[in-house]
This record gives C-alpha cells, sequence and structure tokens, in this order.
C-alpha cells in the first residue's frame, strides 16, 4: 500500500486526548465489572460446596456447576464419584472447574467483550480518539499474530456455549418438580428460585444465539438467503437479538452470578425460598 | 448575543498551533457556521474544507472538542459553550494546512479492492435478477459519504500509522457492500485477511460511533468479514465442506 510517504501528526501519549467528556467512565466501568466477576467466579468456583440446594423438595443447581459431573449422593451428578479418578491428590477439586472453560471461553472470545476488554484492561486503546500508551507503536498485531490470532476459534466455544443454555433450561425445568414432603415422587411448583433458574436460561439463550458467529453460522456466511426460508428466519432472529448484543452479554452475566449467589445462599441457610405455586 | 471562544488549530505540520477566537453564536448555528463567522471576522486565511453543509458530501471532517464529527453536522447547542470548542483537524491523515488534511491515501486504497464482478447474466437480454431481500443488506452499506470519520478514530490508522497494512473501516464496509452483494462473485477474502490486513482490527466500534450515516459499520461489515476469513483460513471444518460445496459459483457460470 502506498501510505510510506504519509507525514502524520506525533502519536499523543497514554491517555492524551482533546475529549471534554468523561471518556474514562465506561472503560473504567467495565474494568471493575468484569474483575468483579471475574473475582466472584474464581472465588465460588473454588468452593466446590453450596451450589445445589433441595430443602423443601426444591431442585436447585447453580449454573457454575451444571452438568453437575462429579458431585455428592444426593447431588443431580452425572458420573457416581466425588471426583474424576485422574484428578491429582494434591490439588482441591470443585466440579466448576471441570465445565467453567467452556463458557469462560465463549465469553473471552466473543466479539463485544474483545473491544470491550482490549479498552479496558490492555488500553488499546483507553477510548475512541484516546492516546495509547507509547511503546505499542508500529509494534502493534492485533488479532493478527499469535496469541490473539486465536481468537478466530470463536465459534469453537459456541457450539459448547449452546449446548450449556440446553442443559440450563433443562435445570430450570426441573426446578418446576418439587420433591413431596412424603417422598413419594415429585409435584409441579414455582420457587422464587424457579423463575431464577428460568431468567438465566432465557438471558444466557438471548447472549449466547445472538452472538456474531452464530448470525453468521445460520446465514450470514451466505450472500442469498430468499431461497433457504428457515435459514433466513433464523438469520433474522438472530440477527434481532445481536442488536442488542451488549445488553445481553451484561444482563446476563450479572444474572447468572446472582443465580450463584442465590442457590448459595438458600444452601447456606441465610435465605428461604419463598414457593409460589 | 451570547458569544462563545473556538480554538482552532493553526498553522501546518509540526508548526501548528492552537489559536483562540470569540465570536458571536446564535440559535441554530452549527460548527461550520461559527468557522465561516471566524474567517469572516477575524482570520480570512483560515482553511477548512467544506461543500454541501447538510452532511451528504463528507468534506468538513474535523475533531471537535476531541471527537471526529462533522462541522455541518455538529449543533452548538450541543456543545457546552461555556468552555473553549475546540476544533481541530483529522489526526489519521496529514496535516496540510488549518483544519484541512490530505485525506488521498484512502483513494489509493479504494482502488485495490477487487471492483464488482457479477455472474453470467440470468436471462438472455443480458439482465439479472435478484429478490429485494437478499440486496438489502448491502444497502447499507451504500450510504457511506466518505467522511473518514470512521478512518480517523481507527487507533489501528491513527495510533500505529498501520496505512500500508490496513485498509481501514471505510474500505471494509466497501468491500463488504461487494462481496455480500448476491451478484458478485469476486472472492476478496484473501486480499481481507493479507494486504487489507482486517486482522488488525480489534473491534473496539469506535468507527460505528462516528458513522454521521449511522451505518453499524462493525456489526454489519466488519465481523461479518472477519467471520469469512475465519470459513477461509482458521476453522478445518468449514474448509473441509467447502470442498463439497463453494461459497460462491464461478464468473460466467
Amino acid at each position: 500500500m502506498s501510505g510510506s510517504d504519509l507525514q502524520l501528526p506525533q502519536l499523543r501519549g497514554m491517555g492524551k486526548t482533546s475529549r471534554t467528556d468523561a471518556w474514562w467512565l465506561q472503560p473504567g466501568a467495565i474494568l471493575l465489572g468484569l474483575t468483579a466477576f471475574i473475582a466472584y467466579t474464581t472465588w465460588a468456583a473454588l468452593q466446590g460446596q453450596n451450589y445445589f440446594y433441595d430443602g423443601g423438595g426444591a431442585h436447585y443447581l447453580s449454573p457454575f456447576y451444571s452438568p453437575l459431573l462429579f458431585g455428592q449422593e444426593n447431588e443431580p451428578r452425572v458420573f457416581a464419584a466425588t471426583h474424576p479418578s485422574w484428578w491429582p491428590g494434591w490439588l482441591p477439586f470443585s466440579p466448576a472447574m471441570l465445565i467453567l472453560v467452556g463458557p469462560a471461553g465463549m465469553r473471552f472470545t466473543c466479539y463485544y467483550y474483545r473491544g470491550a476488554y482490549y479498552k479496558a484492561f490492555w488500553g488499546d486503546p483507553p477510548a475512541c480518539a484516546v492516546g495509547e500508551p507509547g511503546f505499542r507503536g508500529k509494534r502493534y498485531r492485533g488479532e493478527r499474530k499469535f496469541p490473539l490470532v486465536m481468537q478466530n476459534a470463536h465459534r469453537y466455544f459456541f457450539y459448547p456455549a449452546a449446548a450449556f443454555v440446553v442443559i440450563l433450561a433443562f435445570d430450570a425445568f426441573k426446578a418446576l418438580w418439587f420433591t413431596r414432603a412424603d417422598g413419594a415422587g415429585s409435584e409441579f411448583g414455582i420457587g422464587v428460585g424457579t423463575i431464577v433458574l428460568a431468567l438465566n436460561a432465557i438471558l444466557l439463550g438471548g447472549y449466547t444465539f445472538g452472538c456474531h458467529c452464530a448470525r453468521h453460522l445460520v446465514g450470514g456466511g451466505r450472500d442469498t438467503l430468499s431461497d433457504a426460508p428457515v435459514r433466513k428466519s433464523c438469520y433474522t432472529c438472530v440477527s434481532w437479538l445481536n442488536r442488542k448484543h451488549m445488553a445481553w452479554a451484561w444482563v446476563s452475566l450479572v444474572w447468572v452470578a446472582l443465580t450463584d449467589v442465590y442457590v448459595r445462599l438458600l444452601c447456606a441457610g441465610v435465605i428461604t425460598d419463598l414457593r409460589i405455586v | 448575543m451570547p458569544r462563545a471562544t473556538f480554538r482552532i488549530t493553526r498553522g501546518s505540520g509540526e508548526s501548528a498551533a492552537f489559536k483562540d477566537y470569540t465570536t458571536d453564536v446564535s440559535e441554530g448555528m452549527v460548527v461550520l457556521d461559527a468557522v465561516h463567522q471566524v474567517q469572516a471576522e477575524s482570520a480570512p486565511d483560515l482553511a477548512c474544507r467544506w461543500n454541501c453543509k447538510a452532511g451528504k458530501c463528507g468534506s468538513c471532517s474535523a475533531e471537535i472538542n476531541g471527537k471526529p464529527r462533522l462541522m455541518c453536522m455538529t449543533r452548538l447547542s450541543d456543545l457546552d459553550l461555556s468552555m473553549r470548542v475546540i476544533i481541530e483537524p483529522l489526526r489519521a491523515f496529514p496535516h496540510v494546512k488549518d483544519l484541512v488534511t490530505d485525506v488521498s491515501w484512502n483513494y489509493r486504497v479504494k482502488q485495490r479492492i477487487r471492483p464488482f464482478k457479477p455472474r453470467k447474466p440470468d436471462a438472455p437480454d443480458g439482465t439479472w435478477r435478484m429478490q429485494q431481500s437478499d440486496v438489502d443488506r448491502v444497502q447499507e452499506f451504500r450510504k457511506c459519504i466518505e467522511c473518514f470519520l470512521c478512518q480517523d478514530v481507527c487507533h489501528v490508522l491513527r495510533d500505529h500509522h498501520k496505512h500500508e497494512e490496513f485498509a481501514g473501516p471505510r474500505h471494509f464496509v466497501y468491500a463488504a457492500a461487494l462481496e455480500m452483494h448476491p451478484l458478485d462473485v469476486e472472492d476478496r477474502v484473501g486480499d481481507l485477511r493479507g494486504k487489507d490486513g482486517i486482522g488488525y482490527c480489534n473491534i473496539t466500534k469506535c468507527c460505528t460511533k462516528v458513522c454521521p450515516e449511522h451505518i453499524t459499520i462493525t456489526d454489519n461489515a466488519i465481523i461479518p468479514l472477519k467471520e469469512r476469513v475465519v470459513d477461509e483460513f482458521y476453522d478445518p471444518l468449514t474448509r473441509l465442506f467447502r470442498i463439497f460445496r463453494p461459497r460462491k459459483p464461478e464468473a460466467g457460470s
């Protein structure tokens, strides 16, 4: 490209700008929000307890631990063991450790979050039209080289994330059924926890199925959709969700953490679940 | 009549400096009006580029209080006139004088993008048939007025000076308009990854925020093109499927 002879203005240093508005507010809020979420998720994942509530016949499983591959006997575990046999004895085990990499990878490689955390954590740039750290300069490589070229694997995190949404929807369905007091079968019911779990599945579904790679996979990769009415309908729906992808991303992020908090508080006996139906 | 102070870049190159001008302002004025008033009253040699004064020619691009905007579409009533209003030239292009920059680099880049290449005509009279719904998708991209505000705010050009390796958001919009057109059979995906450097884009969405035509540049043009690059170069499964089902028919087939 014939641009090597361009005489460009001097670069501005980190944070230098003529902007007069509070440009630091949004990246600052993102920095705090994501840091708080990562800190809480890590803490919650390492606890290895208080993730399944069965008091009053309820069936509430924290989304951080679903699907529960390994767990205690009274818990809805997939395998009949408390932990995998290959797990190193010196390393504390928590069932969340085995599954959180899927949703975490989906969020880490998500197009929305990429733009957000590049600004908030890397200052690349700190905000639009605000100067960057001077050391990068022309050495900037973007997402062309390792490690950030790996962001192109986003769709390979989308596939398991979509499966997680189905699993969480099933958890919400199971939360509709309460074990009878006499232990003989279960009955239909709705508790506050049921609504919390259902909302969690809906919000995560809105985020996951509205992502840019879902939009591409269902039809965005084609130039014509008029000859494929089903794909066209899917593309229209995903595009509708995608328009508010940032909102879905944040609301679902906050709600999944609140869902874990709710189940954890129930298990700890701090609060009681209100049975509505 | 209220008065406001405008701090305007004067001079050229490294000798450019801010100079303050105070002038009367009245209801309905835009920044370009104020600049013209300053020209008429106290700085007849102040250079600024403008043409339509209606937000359609893209000539009067500048940075107003640090944000890339069209001067003719920025109302003074939207600015805090108790403080000096800062007016600067675009920072991603060579400075010529005062508020004027040399944006010709953009035209050279545009010439490099592979032009529209339609498939063989559908009818014997040399015409094509396509559904409106298929072509609707690219109509948004045709609203571009080439003001180059998106190029200016893009940190890859503005802060990293990657003009030799990166085409910029304006040209990704142009490439998307061609690449997603239902009649087009040209393949630009390799160029997008290679010489156009779409991988440099880290999706800050600044281009979308400053677009005066409200084109959803990042979500509707750049990310879909990035996904096509993934199909072609980074996704082994899609590449495998492509062996059996090519993405585009051959030209003239």
